[in-house]
């Protein structure tokens, strides 16, 4: 049969129909499963030392001031007669008698300050507040922030435009100014507020830690509002969004299963950028003065009432201005480990 | 560029606006007066007293003729202090604190513009992991912990420096070496970073072909554009240092306006409160607003919006 040079027909010999040799087959399996995105930051992360370090830092002082506190056998508004201004390892007559007579008597570790109260569990209790008031502002930053900028960011227009010019505003407000008045104003309402049957809960956080945290949620979003804003405004574009559009998905839905969704390694890096910041912010209004109730410790009030004691007893300063200096770098040098592990655009 | 300018001074005078009316509400939602405390005052004297300055009034009348009197630079008279105009105590202790954050932002440029560019020349020598570690470990050190061990060891221990008060130069090293901290760790990362990013260029490579000695290169082509950034961050470093200064300003017992301002709201002096919030956000915006037009002005590839 003559052939017709312009013909499509695929020129077939029966060889090409023999089954594939071994050799054939072994090159086409899959030697590795394919590294997601969550693996491949993992494995990142996980070889980045400086970052690992960092996070056996958190989790340590993370177990000191969470889990230890409830069996420590002291408490952090415990005071403990005869015991005032103790070095650290020293005893008070009454338990160096105790010790004399066969007793067993738990060291104070660190001392105790000036009106007889361990020092070990009050700095440990100290860093639980300052983590527990870094990590839930943070959570209300993110809330606030990545909603905010999301919708923004989808909506476009005139939405965008206005929303973005009170981000601009908030943005330039002196926050400090307005920290330091907002403490002071919130504190009283917030007091009534407390004897309202459903919210005598905020009693038992503290008017001061609970206005500290209003403080963050109405200040310190913009700036993930922007970050958030910035990569919706890229990712809107993308294919995917038009398909679920085309099949009806709602707005709502769009945001969150779509957009935030794949936004995730930029929020998670802010994020952990966000909590040193916040604990930072909440260590200097405590030595204002404007931060937790009494008696409740927190780092920067412990170093806030020690230093009119700088003279006879520096430990009791140096102690809980290193820690937190600890607790801000670690957070700091993992964050700066995430951005490296999760951020494509640092990839090459 | 008019076009921008405008904008953004629009967008500056709405957030004093914003920052003053905020203010307003807020310190009235404060409980307490500025009469209370004086218990020497019978109720007839304070009512007289609250009368004089327009406090029986309702809420919403006084922030109006607050804001027209401000509006022609009236800021009224200092509710505590007697006597003395808002604006006589701002004049009076603001110099104080400008001085001091003047110097402290002088200190931060002088030392961090140098170590960040030595920094990205020695690339992953010593010197660089170096400056890197003090630069990293600075930004984690909140300001009232290197205010207090500075006090500690060449205050208390060392005997060097007077820790209270603001009389002689020896008075100002501590609290500027307080103050300046942070900046300077910044901006050595920044410089550093930045300079990095230059010394990848193009052009660095074209001026190195075309035979310009290295410090030619450097000063003229490199410097000139990795100091960008360094002069955006100066509008925040200067709120930093002006704010900042709350911390420093108590631990070293530093008569500035800092200190002012806590007194007032702790005291509800209704003016001095409003008259310092709005000057120091006002210096703020305006510092902001001038730093980003002169961005604009030296970098020629960033195109005006």
């Amino acid at each position: 049969m003559k052939e017709n040079p312009l013909s499509f027909q695929l020129k077939l010999k029966p060889e090409d129909f023999l089954p594939a040799t071994k050799e054939e087959k072994e090159s086409q399996v899959i030697m590795r499963e394919s590294v997601s995105f969550w693996k491949d930051g993992v494995r990142r992360l996980a070889k980045n030392k400086v970052a690992m370090v960092s996070l056996f830092i958190i989790v340590l002082v993370m177990i000191f001031s969470f889990i230890v506190p409830s069996f420590y056998p002291y408490s952090y508004e415990e005071q403990i007669k005869g015991a005032n201004n103790l070095k650290p390892m020293e005893y008070s007559a009454e338990e160096q008698a105790k010790i004399d007579a066969g007793e067993d008597v738990f060291p104070h570790i660190l001392g105790t300050d000036k009106i007889g109260r361990d020092y070990a569990i009050r700095v440990m209790m100290g860093s639980r507040i300052s983590l527990l008031v870094g990590l839930v502002a943070t959570c209300i930053i993110l809330v606030i922030g990545s909603a905010y900028g999301s919708i923004a960011a989808f909506f476009g227009g005139w939405v965008d435009l206005i929303m973005m010019r009170i981000v601009d505003i908030i943005y330039t407000i002196p926050d400090i100014l307005l920290i330091v008045l907002l403490s002071f104003s919130l504190k009283s309402p917030l007091q009534q507020l407390v004897e309202v049957p459903g919210f005598g809960w905020l009693g038992v956080l503290g008017e001061n830690l609970v206005s500290i945290f209003v403080v963050f949620a109405l200040l310190y979003w913009v700036g993930m509002a922007r970050m958030v804003r910035s990569q919706v405004l890229m990712l809107k574009e993308s294919e995917y969004v038009t398909a679920a559009r085309a099949l009806g998905v709602s707005n709502g839905k769009i945001i969150r299963k779509h957009l935030l969704t794949n936004c995730i390694g930029t929020l998670i890096v802010t994020t952990t950028l966000q909590i040193p910041s916040s604990i930072f912010t909440e260590s200097f209004l405590s030595f204002l003065g404007l931060g937790v109730a009494k008696p409740l410790p927190s780092l920067g009030s412990l170093a806030s009432d020690a230093i009119n004691g700088i003279n006879t007893n520096p430990h009791l300063l140096f102690i809980p201005a290193l820690l937190i200096s600890l607790i801000i770098l670690s957070f700091n040098l993992l964050g700066d480990g995430l951005r490296d592990a999760f951020d494509p655009k640092l990839k090459n | 560029m008019l076009k921008y300018i405008v904008k953004r001074l629009l967008l500056a005078i709405v957030t004093i606006w914003a920052v003053a009316t905020i203010t307003f509400f807020l310190m009235n939602l404060v409980p307490g007066g500025p009469f209370l405390s004086e218990k020497a005052i019978s109720p007839q004297a304070t009512a007289a007293l609250e009368a004089k300055y327009g406090l029986d009034k309702p809420l919403l009348q006084r922030y109006m003729t607050y804001m027209s009197d401000a509006l022609q630079g009236d800021f009224g008279d200092s509710l505590k202090q007697r006597g003395r105009t808002v604006m006589d105590i701002i004049a009076m202790k603001f110099p104080v604190s400008a001085r001091l954050g003047g110097i402290s932002v002088l200190v931060a440029l002088i030392m961090g513009i140098p170590m960040g560019c030595i920094a990205a020349l020695k690339r992953g020598k010593f010197l660089d992991s170096f400056i890197s570690v003090v630069a990293t470990c600075g930004i984690a050190v909140p300001s009232f912990v290197v205010c207090t061990l500075l006090m500690y060891f060449f205050g208390v221990k060392l005997r060097w420096f007077p820790t209270v008060g603001l009389t002689s130069w020896k008075h100002y090293i501590m609290p500027v070496m307080a103050l300046s901290f942070y900046p300077t760790a910044y901006i050595m990362r920044l410089m550093r970073s930045s300079m990095l990013d230059v010394l990848g260029q193009d052009y660095m490579r074209t001026a190195k072909a075309k035979g310009l000695s290295g410090f030619v290169s450097l000063f003229k082509h490199a410097l000139r554009n990795a100091i960008l950034p360094v002069i955006t961050y100066v509008g925040p470093m200067l709120a930093y240092t002006v704010t900042g200064s709350f911390v420093v300003e108590k631990i070293f017992t530093i008569p500035g306006l800092g200190g002012e301002f806590i007194k007032a709201i702790n005291g509800r002096d209704y003016t001095l409160i409003m008259g310092t919030t709005i000057f120091l956000a006002t210096l703020i915006i305006v510092m902001n607003v001038l730093v980003d037009i002169v961005y604009k002005l030296v970098d020629p590839r960033i195109k005006l919006k």
